[in-house]
């Protein structure tokens, strides 16, 4: 506290516009008090608090305990936002609310889930999953047989190919992060590894793909490259703990840690082992995008590299200037997360979050950085790095490769897929967060 | 024997020791199943053909399936409506939008399968096969990529050569 207000600055500040040490809010509390008062006299150190009184709660017994418990109902805001609430032809998406979340483990009831044609309502008795093709022996398995199998866990990300399609707009389109990037969710998934009961049917060495099939009506089917398959593809049972819910595909699903979340069949029930892909609907038509060049790209899989920042973000707008922590979510189809970069002037200058623990491969990364926002115009962006090397391009090294609209699309469309580029948010004076290409 | 290929023997021992190990502690409850009881449920079509069912149908038969079928959510003509156009279209997929069976769909194994699986939205598996070949000659002759006459069967649909099929490119050829 004997430091003058210069040298807090010098010390703390570590990219311009007021990002600060990402060790500061650790290595000292005492310091960043102090910086709070010397950056914004009178806002937050000014008012007294309210002398205490008993509340209602406080002076009676509370509800009785629910068997299966709930947020508190003043949470009620915090929830998917679903579209095509008619159930119309063409799919129903709920997204995920990143902007009200923590941590890297999404809730199961705020995983983000796409529909084709409704939730089955699936009999776990009546379920069956065929393996088939090219192995020696033909099998069926049921859930209470997978049920005596070894299972791993793993935590990891499921992200629609279509997650963050509106950013492809040649204009940025005004909406919140759920509606721009809520396709993407992380769990913890339990299931049997499908090699081990691939092995058990015993795989023809001239087999190179297989083809997933789901039990719900539209029989959707995707094809995934065997070699994947073997190395961590998983027949996942439980989500978070509990069993997997109707929405995620009850009462078993394909999951492959970093693929696109079309390729992780839900409701399982057949796989059927090929030579050659199945050129689905779903493989052919939709997961492809055209290209800039003229062409056509198919069989993207991998989510890259990606990050954005959670909060501040459109909707989270500041109420005055001060320390606030940027809060984001990095991940990366292809491993771990290295490294995230922020900046706080359109990318002018970087400083390097910190990366909250656990970091797992294929998994959601949580970074934060604490930053002092001095009331003036900015504009926040994240970069991630993964282990390997990859680095989130910027929005204008993805556009030279993978093109744009031409004029912007309905923020629920998909005009294109798997898009990774860095997300700019916007900070006014006033101190409303929008978005912006920057 | 190089160093390379003893480390690659020693790889290849660990691997199958493994393996031999995991299917060691596996309960083997898989049920035997035959391809008899699986019929019902083995209705991938590969792109060259393989699986496709006895049958065929011509564009003329499948028109009037369309027009009793689809057209309330594909509209009149196939141009669209709830569901997707499915008719004409641009001359050119772009990301404004625009794929069409014509421009876009590299193979017509897929017309029929996806058709087969998933088609009526309100009734799937409810066509005949007969029906699903008629429905996809007629998709392909409006779409102007085999004739009006042209017989749709399991030898002739993996055949038809789409306009669009050459235009892929694999993003991680590395990953197949």
């Amino acid at each position: 506290m004997s430091k003058s207000r210069q040298d807090l600055s010098s010390i703390q500040q570590v990219a311009a516009n007021g990002l600060l040490d990402r060790r500061a809010l650790l290595r000292s509390g005492v310091m960043l008090a102090g910086a709070v008062g010397a950056g914004t006299a009178g806002t937050l150190t000014g008012a007294a608090a309210e002398p205490l009184a008993e509340a209602p709660w406080s002076q009676h017994p509370g509800d009785p305990v629910a068997p299966y418990q709930h947020p508190s109902r003043f949470e009620d805001y915090v929830v998917r936002t679903v579209d095509n609430t008619k159930g119309e032809p063409g799919g129903t998406r709920a997204r995920t609310p990143h902007q009200l979340l923590k941590g890297i483990i999404t809730p199961n009831g705020l995983h983000f889930t796409i529909m084709h044609a409704g939730i089955p309502d699936i009999d776990p008795a009546q379920h069956k999953l065929v393996i088939h093709g090219m192995v020696k022996q033909p099998l069926m398995f049921t859930p209470e047989t997978l049920s005596r199998y070894s299972m791993v866990s793993r935590i990891g990300f499921t992200e629609c190919g279509g997650n963050s399609a509106p950013l492809f707009s040649n204009e940025p389109i005004q909406a919140t992060l759920q509606a721009l990037h809520g396709l993407s969710s992380c769990a913890e998934w339990t299931g049997v590894p499908l090699a081990a009961l691939l092995d058990e049917a015993g795989v023809d060495p001239k087999a190179k793909w297989i083809i997933a099939e789901g039990a719900d009506s539209p029989h959707l089917t995707r094809s995934v490259p065997l070699a994947k398959v073997m190395d961590d593809a998983m027949v996942a049972m439980y989500q978070n703990g509990e069993r997997i819910q109707p929405g995620q595909g009850y009462p078993m699903r394909l999951w492959l840690p970093g693929y696109e979340g079309n390729m992780n069949v839900k409701f399982l029930r057949r796989v059927q082992v090929t030579d050659q892909p199945g050129m689905t609907y779903y493989e052919s038509r939709i997961y492809t995008d055209p290209l800039p060049d003229g062409k056509d790209t198919q069989f993207y899989f991998v989510n890259e590299v990606k990050s954005f920042i959670t909060s501040p973000s459109p909707g989270l707008d500041l109420k005055e200037p001060g320390v606030y922590e940027i809060s984001g979510i990095a991940y990366s189809g292809s491993g771990r997360i290295a490294k995230v970069m922020v900046s706080a002037d359109a990318g002018k200058s970087w400083a390097q979050a910190a990366l909250q623990e656990p970091r797992l491969p294929k998994a959601f990364t949580r970074f934060t950085m604490p930053w002092r926002w001095d009331g003036g115009p900015t504009i926040l962006q994240s970069r991630a790095w993964d282990e390997g090397g990859a680095v989130q391009p910027t929005r204008e090294q993805f556009v030279a490769l993978r093109g744009q609209t031409t004029k912007p699309p309905n923020v629920g469309g998909f005009p294109g897929h798997h898009f990774n580029a860095i997300t700019s948010w916007g900070v006014s004076p006033k101190g409303e967060v929008k978005h912006v290409y920057a | 024997m190089s160093m390379r290929k003893l480390a690659l023997a020693a790889g290849m021992a660990a691997l199958a020791l493994s393996v031999g190990a995991a299917l060691a502690e596996s309960p083997h409850l898989g049920k035997p199943i035959t391809q008899a009881d699986l019929a019902e449920w083995d209705i991938n079509i590969l792109p060259d053909g393989t699986n496709l069912p006895p049958g065929s149908g011509k564009a003329a038969d499948g028109a009037k399936i369309f027009a009793e079928k689809c057209v309330a959510c594909h509209g009149e003509g196939g141009k669209g409506g709830i569901a997707a156009r499915v008719i004409g279209g641009p001359p050119k997929a772009t990301l404004d939008g625009g794929k069409t069976i014509a421009n876009y769909w590299p193979y017509a194994t897929t017309v029929f399968d996806f058709i087969r699986r998933s088609m009526p939205w309100t009734q799937p598996r409810s066509l005949t096969d007969q029906e699903v070949y008629a429905l996809t000659a007629y998709l392909l002759a409006a779409n102007k990529v085999i004739g009006e006459d042209d017989e749709m069967n399991a030898a002739t649909l993996p055949k038809v050569k789409m306009p669009n099929r050459d235009n892929f490119v694999i993003r991680f050829p590395d990953r197949i």
